[in-house]
């Protein structure tokens, strides 16, 4: 990089218009590459987006609250895009009431499962309090996560990442989990992709099915809102009991 | 998209401040889509625009997930040092999730067959 080019770049950083305008470029190259390649659960937008800024930005030696000063035009509609999600979730009220003490039980059972067995596994192989706490809501959709993560003392920006690969996960491996347990009604596999991987999990599903998508949003949804309640409650006794 | 907008920030100011007011535990936007979902089955559903403005908002909430995202660049020495816990934690987790999940409501759901036929397409 020429010293004239590193110049201008120091003082295009300095205001919040790169941050933004490079945030908006590289998500709208990450949704070509990803439909280039028919929304392949491994060519996840999120991910190429941010792997490619991060290189960007590490290459420049550009710190990330700089890039944060533009980024967080963006990053402010979370809050909002989660209110909307009461929306979709409304919905589904019909066959919510329908079908509600089974959903119930299960979303809890889920919801519990999916924070519980993160922290222990994540426990029992040694990783760090910060890291376990940043781990426990990693099956909510992100903006919920982040929210969660803060309130209990974790990492929200370490959660974003670890609920973004927890959706990858999810969408990549269901089919395969579901044909070994023979689950094959497609309202059931909908609800637990949904609990286990939020969004993400959520898109894998309408590729599947109408059904399996609505269900899937729906345990997005009422999982967000069940794990938001239950985890600041929960989490500080399991971590004094984990010592 | 205006009103629609307004609404939404409304509906996230009133969760932020009840979440503040009452010392919650839960994020205010997740009061907020509570509140706007109590709200809709009180006047029976969104109003088109309400309903377009959060199609158009939802329709890219990947993005809105970069700006965090990239965050992960403050992490690499945690990740690098715990790499191995996080992705079995990660990885067993998932999977763990899906099944109780998926086993559990296929039983429950087969104690009550009316309400899983009524689901099933023909």
């Amino acid at each position: 990089m020429s010293p004239r080019i590193s110049e201008i770049w120091v003082y295009l950083a300095a205001s919040p218009l790169l941050g933004l305008t490079l945030t908006l470029l590289a998500y709208q190259g990450a949704v070509q590459v990803s439909k280039r390649y028919n929304g392949h659960p491994l060519a996840n937008p999120v991910l190429l987006a941010v792997s490619a800024l991060v290189t960007l930005l590490w290459a420049t030696g550009t710190p990330y609250r700089t890039y944060f000063d533009g980024a967080q035009f963006v990053h402010f509609l979370l809050g909002p895009a989660t209110v909307a999600l009461a929306i979709p979730l409304y919905a589904q009220v019909g066959r919510l009431r329908r079908m509600a003490m089974p959903l119930l039980l299960t979303l809890l059972a889920g919801s519990l499962t999916a924070a519980f067995s993160a922290v222990l596994i994540g426990h029992l192989f040694g990783a760090s309090e910060a890291t376990l706490l940043s781990l426990a809501p990693k099956s909510v959709t992100t903006p919920i996560a982040m929210g969660i993560a803060e309130r209990i003392g974790g990492l929200p920006s370490l959660t974003a990442v670890l609920v973004i690969l927890t959706g990858i996960l999810g969408a990549v491996g269901a089919r395969s989990l579901y044909a070994l347990l023979r689950i094959d009604d497609h309202a059931v596999r909908g609800f637990a992709i949904g609990i286990a991987s939020h969004g993400i999990g959520t898109a894998r599903a309408f590729q599947v099915s109408e059904q399996a998508g609505a269900f899937a949003a729906l345990a997005m949804g009422l999982n967000g809102l069940l794990t938001a309640l239950l985890l600041p409650w929960l989490i500080p006794p399991l971590m004094h009991w984990l010592g | 998209m205006l009103n629609a907008i307004t609404l939404l920030l409304v509906f996230q100011l009133a969760g932020e401040a009840i979440t503040i007011l009452f010392a919650l535990p839960v994020p205010g936007p997740v009061i907020g889509m509570a509140l706007l979902f109590a709200a809709l089955a009180l006047r029976g559903g969104p109003s088109g625009g309400l309903r377009e403005t959060a199609q158009n908002l939802l329709q890219h909430l990947s993005l809105l997930f970069v700006p965090a995202g990239v965050g992960v660049m403050l992490h690499f020495q945690r990740m690098a040092d715990e790499w191995l816990p996080i992705l079995i934690a990660l990885f067993a987790s998932t999977f763990i999730t899906i099944a109780v999940s998926a086993l559990l409501l296929r039983a429950l759901t087969r104690r009550e067959p009316a309400a899983a036929n009524t689901e099933r397409r023909p």
